[in-house]
Order: C-alpha cells, then structure tokens, then sequence
C-alpha cells in the first residue's frame, strides 16, 4: 500500500466532517491524517486527508468522496507537492541537557515556545519524516506530552485548485 | 410583490405540492404535529395514514418503483423516524427516489437528549444519498427543492429532511422557486463519444457478446432503448432480480435471470462470454458468485450513471458514465453504422446457448407432500394475471420463485427488495404501488414470515380502499433459511419453524388475521382451488384479498450457485450439475 495525499474543497456544512470521516469508516480505507480548515473561498473549506491504500481502491475513495454532495472537488498531490506537519512537543529538560536540546531545536529549525525549569515546549514545522527525526532526537530527553495536525498540502506554481470554482 | 408569509409546516406542505407530489404516507407525532395542521387542508396532497412507519417508507419505495415519481414519507422525530431506518437504507440499496420528511425536537433542545429526540440526520448518513437538518423556517423550501431534486435525479436515492419543530412553528417568507445551490453535485447523463466508439468496436469484434442488465434501466426508463439496441446485436440478454421486466421475457434473446438462483443458461452464459455488455448493473455478489472467476475470459463494457460503481468489482476496459437512455441511444446510433446492417457472427454462441436453453429449462420438481407447490401457486398468479399487473414479493424462496416463474414483459411491474433483502417489504410496496398505479393490478407475494413483519398495513389498505391482493405462500416456516439449513447445516432446523400451516397450531390463523383486517381471506389447499382463488381475487375489488396458500416446506429453489463458490458451479437441481462439454 501506498501513501497518497488527497485535497478536498468541500461547502462549510454541518455535518460534513462527520459525512467524510463516515464514508471512510464505511468503505473500510484507513486515514492516516486529517487537517481541516477554512479556504480562501467564503463558505468553503479545505480538507487535506492522507490515506494508505493501492491503486484501486484509491480510485474508489475519490470516486466515493466525489459522490458527497458537499465535496466540490478532489485532488491527489503529487508528491512533491508541498506538504507540512505541525507539532507541540513538551520535552523534559534540566540544567544538564537543556542546551542540547537547544542544539536540536536550532539544528531542525524548530522554535521554543513555553520554558520551565524542567520543560520546554518546542513547536516544529516540516515534512513528515523531518518531524519523525526531530522526535527520534527528542525521545531520549523524555517527552512528556505531543501534539500533532494532519498534513497540511498544496500543489506547487500558480496553479490554484479553487480556479474553477468560481463563488 | 410582497412573497406570502407561511410557517415552516405551511412550507412543507406548499413546496410539495408545487415540486407535484400528490401522495404522501406517514404518521404524526409530537414533533411533526405543526406539519399535520396544514396538510389536513391541502387539496393536492394525499396522505395515507400508516399504522407503521417502516410502512410507510416501504408504500413510497412502492410507488415509487412502480411510477418512477419520487416517493414520500413523513415521520415523527425518535422512534418514528428510526422506524423509516430500515426503508430508508433498503431504498439506497436499490436506487429508489424517496423523499424521508422527518420532524425534530426544537432546536434548542437539540442535543439535550429530549423527549423523542434521536440524531436522524447522523442515524442516516450512511444510507442516505443525502440528508438535511432544517433549523429556521426560512430553510424549508430550498431544503425541500434540493432534497426533492438529489433523490430524483443522477443515481436515484433516498434523502432526509429532517426539521425541527420550531423551524415548523415559525414563520417566514414563501419564495418559490427557491434557489438551489448544490455546486457539488453535477451527474453526468451524456456519455463520452470515444468510450461510445471504443464500446460499439469491442461489439462488432465480439463473439460471444451478451447482454448484462441491472436495475439501472427501469430506474432510468430505457426499456424501450434497450430492445432496439438488443435486437440490432441480437447477443442474449440476462436481467438481474431488479431488472426483471426491463426487456421482455418472451424475447427469444432472453436467457433469464443471472446469479445465485439464476437460470443455468443466463448464469453459463455470462461465464463463457467474450464480452460483457453491462448495463446499469453493479457485480452485486450475488450475481457474480466469487467475482475472481466471473466471467473469467470477457472484456467488459460498463455503463452506469454512477461513476463510484465503474471498477468497484470488476475492471472495466470500456468505462462508460452516463445516463443508461442516454447511453443506449447514443450506442445504438454508433452501431448502426458500425455495423451496416449485419450483426456479429454468433452462431457458435446460439448454438451453445440453445443447447442450454434446451436441457436447462426453468422448472421444478413436483412434491407429493399433499401440498400445494409454490412454484406452480406463483406460476399461475402470473399467467392468470397477465403482464400489466404488478407484483411485488418480499424476500426468501417466494421472491426467488416470483423472479422466476412470473414472466415479466414491461419495466416497473416487479418490485422487490433486492439489495438490502428487506423481509416485510412486500404489503406496504404493494400498497404504495396501488396507490400510484390505481387502474392496474397489484399483487403482494409474500412469504409467512414476511407477512407477520409488516401486515398491519392492510388495515391501511381497507380503510382507504387500496384493494391489493395479497398471495401468502405459506409454508409454515422461514423457507429460504430452512433452504440452507437442509443443504448446508445437516437438516438442523433450528428456529425456523413458524407453525403457520395447517398442520400446525397455526398461530396466527392468516384467515382470520385477514379477516379482522376487513381483507376477503380465502385458504387454499388443493391444486384444483388456485386458479378459481385467484380470479375471485382478482375480481373483488371492494377490499383486499389475502389468500393463504399452503404449500409444501420441502420446496427448494433451483438453479442454485452455492455461496462461496465460482458460478461454474451452478446446480440445476440438488446434486445435479449440469453437465459440460468435454472441451469446457
């Protein structure tokens, strides 16, 4: 099986989380992640969901999501499309490992957000396997708690999925 | 001009009457109760008071089957609109336009877990085309418009509106037509001029073509669309249990019935195809046995408006969306020129296909149980009542024997619950049939068990006068699961004794039950009474008839595809496998 990276453009409507969320539960494809939010089109929303499954099947999820009334459109990213997780880790830390902690945020770009004696949150941005490695760094220190959004995605140029969809 | 001001219960009512509906069945309740007040005053609504509300979903997939308009029903909020549940996903399973009106708690309470209050809209997200939950009363008449427009259109399908009860109670103004913005729905019905091409190239290389036919044509009304393409071909033709009726079964083409229970012809024949010509059908298991050896060695065409079912079962390498009219039409302009005149040579085909049609005829065998047999009780209902009647079966051995021995010539006279398997549908459709198609004959043939789970509706019936008749095949037992416990669990009966015979306690006396309902009840129990019962049936048109025609229990349906095995496997009769050619 396959990673692929689906961009939906749905109409902002009760239920629809539920209606997408539902039809995968149903249809039996799994979800790897799922990131939800407003579009630059009042009324609509963005939906970026990454699904694990074969040729086939894929073709049935898009087929199967096409048939909600409440999805516009559907478009699978190519991969090198860009495509960015966003984590909140809390990582333990005192006197004796914070700077190398430090390095590690400085070293993957990462930012400090909140700092206690014995904690620091750290917020991270990236591809999903630059987030992986910057938790495989972290874990010896101890991580105490981690958050974590679906992939957000779009597709590289000018090109816009919204264009024909005039509002 | 000022638009009128109604409350949203007077919407309701209006804006179904203006998008024609004429008929609606239901039942009220404390949250529909704002809707009922304006319906008693409407002149061009008919409702029909159910005792039940899966019979009212039932009596609309009814009408709507036999009419092809949208059926309507209207239940309460909590219960009543659980109890639309099993309709409502009976209807998605097999494509009927059914418009579900549901009332809702205020929407204040929402959430609340008030009185009958049940989450209908998520309850029936998974078996609904589409749903909509209506809060203010200013909503209602694009609600209503949209619904009616999902349900009848594209791949026919149920939808929900569910609407609370101060969206009822309040008032807004009545804008008709309302605006309906649905920016992501857009069925395609015009198919693609080269996947036409590419289909009428791979019909005229074809030599062993034959025609693979589903529901999609009577929902679509192309029956007429599909004889001319048919016999412009002249490859064999096999309906599907819910295109029964969709081409004629006296056409010399036809094979009958594919699947499960298929006949050995329509079954061989779709296995040993080059080329299947599929039209409005979707691979349902239970025609396609294990569908790796379905039709092992054919290329398929697959023509379906809905795009989600091209390639859900089975690869297509000619992929056709569209409207199957459409579809056909266009297909069979294309072939008339490809084919100038001369159909693909199939006379290897016919010849294996004859040579079926000859030792594997329908049949079955007669028992000396001193029972009626069911096959020859339906056989006759068909003969005696001719084609323009309609019958509508519930589901087990009597549906199976209905798709059999009934000859079906139009679209639209056989109703059944297909895809869900809904025991219980056959009264309530009946009834709902009757009431869209007054003028024509309406048979229910229902099994015993089917009978018990939605009878009530003759007391509907009576009382409105929808004179249906009602053909209970009574075998005293849940027949088709005994079927399968003979075969497959070593005669271990277990709970499927229903003790309705008359060698029984019979409980409950189908006779009497009838009777109370204000039915003419007439039991039948010796071959000579069956055709005399059905003509009386047929004449008394005061009140429904319910005759009781006790049948054997040991009657098996034949042919039979075992579950779990490739179609090559197909029984004519028990232990009796058709026997093949040496080089097959």
């Amino acid at each position: 099986m396959s990673k692929h990276v689906l961009s939906l453009l749905v109409e902002d409507k009760p239920g629809l989380l539920t209606r997408v969320a539902g039809l995968f539960a149903r249809r039996g494809f799994n979800i790897e992640s799922l990131a939800v939010g407003i579009s630059e089109i009042e009324g609509l929303s963005r939906i970026t969901v990454v699904v694990s499954v074969d040729g086939l099947p894929l073709e049935q999820v898009t087929k199967q999501l096409n048939k909600l009334i409440n999805v516009i459109k559907i478009v699978e990213l190519e991969p090198d499309s860009v495509q960015r997780d966003h984590m909140l880790i809390k990582v333990k830390t005192d006197a004796a490992t914070r700077s190398q902690v430090l390095e590690a945020v400085t070293l993957f770009r990462a930012r400090v957000i909140d700092v206690v004696s014995d904690a620091l949150i750290i917020e991270i941005t990236g591809d999903t396997s630059k987030c992986a490695a910057f938790i495989k760094i972290l874990e010896p220190f101890g991580i105490k708690e981690m958050v974590q959004s679906g992939v957000l995605a779009m597709g590289r140029g000018s090109k816009s999925i919204t264009e024909k969809v005039a509002k | 001009m000022t638009n009128e001001v109604l409350t949203g219960a007077e919407a309701i009512v209006r804006s179904l009457e203006l998008l024609g509906v004429t008929d609606v069945f239901g039942l009220p309740g404390g949250a529909i109760l704002p809707t009922y007040d304006p319906l008693m005053d409407s002149k061009k609504l008919r409702h029909i008071l159910v005792r039940h509300e899966q019979g009212a979903g039932h009596a609309a997939e009814g009408y709507a089957s036999a009419s092809g308009r949208v059926g309507v029903c209207i239940a309460t909020s909590g219960p009543g609109a659980t109890n639309l549940v099993t309709a409502i996903a009976d209807a998605y399973m097999d494509s009927v336009p059914l418009l579900a009106i549901t009332g809702q708690v205020g929407s204040h309470l929402i959430g609340t877990d008030a009185f009958q209050e049940a989450d209908i809209v998520g309850i029936t997200m998974p078996i609904t085309k589409h749903s909509f939950l209506v809060t203010k009363p200013e909503d209602v008449p694009e609600a209503i418009a949209a619904a009616y427009l999902i349900a009848s259109t594209g791949r026919p399908g149920p939808v929900l509106v569910d609407v609370t009860k101060d969206a009822q109670q309040n008032k807004a103004e009545f804008i008709w037509p309302p605006k309906v913005d649905l920016p992501g729905y857009k069925p395609v019905t015009k198919p693609h001029g080269k996947q036409i091409q590419a289909a009428a190239a791979l019909i005229k290389e074809a030599k062993k073509p034959i025609f693979y036919v589903g529901g999609g044509i009577v929902r679509s009304g192309a029956a007429k669309e599909l004889l001319k393409l048919a016999e412009l071909v002249g490859a064999p033709v096999t309906t599907t249990l819910m295109a029964r009726g969709a081409f004629p079964d006296s056409h010399p083409q036809h094979l009958g019935m594919p699947g499960m229970h298929g006949t050995v012809p329509a079954v061989m024949g779709l296995q040993r195809s080059d080329l299947l010509i599929t039209l409005g059908a979707r691979f349902d298991d239970r025609v396609t046995g294990v569908a790796k050896s379905f039709a092992p060695d054919a290329k398929v065409i697959h023509v379906d408006i809905d795009p989600a079912e091209i390639g859900k079962i089975r690869f297509a390498d000619v992929p056709i969306v569209g409207d199957a009219k459409e579809v056909i039409t266009e297909l069979t302009a294309e072939l008339t020129t490809a084919l100038k005149g001369k159909q693909p040579d199939m006379g290897e085909w016919w010849e294996f296909l004859n040579g079926l049609l000859e030792r594997y005829p329908l049949g079955y065998a007669p028992h000396d149980d001193g029972k009626l047999d069911p096959q020859l009780v339906i056989k006759r209902i068909g003969e005696i009542s001719g084609p323009e009647a309609i019958f509508a079966a519930g589901v087990g051995q009597h549906q199976m024997w209905s798709a059999q021995f009934i000859k079906y010539e139009r679209p639209n006279s056989w109703l059944n619950s297909g895809g869900a398997g809904t025991m219980g549908y056959s009264v309530p459709a009946a009834m709902g049939a009757k009431v869209a198609q007054p003028e024509r004959l309406v048979w229910a043939i229902d099994g015993d068990g089917c009978f018990q789970m939605t009878n009530q509706e003759l007391a509907t019936c009576t009382i409105n006068n929808i004179p249906i008749k009602v053909a209970i095949i009574n075998n005293s037992s849940l027949g088709m699961v005994r079927q399968w416990q003979t075969l497959f669990y070593d005669k271990r009966y277990s709970n499927t004794d229903l003790n309705t015979g008359t060698d029984t306690i019979m409980v409950p006396d189908f006779v009497k039950l009838a009777e109370a309902y204000g039915c003419l009840a007439i039991r039948v129990e010796k071959e000579e009474e069956i055709d005399a019962a059905i003509k009386l049936a047929i004449e008394t048109n005061d009140r429904p008839v319910v005759i009781d025609f006790i049948v054997g229990r040991d009657a098996m349906v034949w042919p039979m595809v075992p579950a779990g095995v490739s179609n090559d496997q197909v029984q004519y009769a028990r232990d009796a496998a058709p026997v093949w050619d040496g080089e097959e």
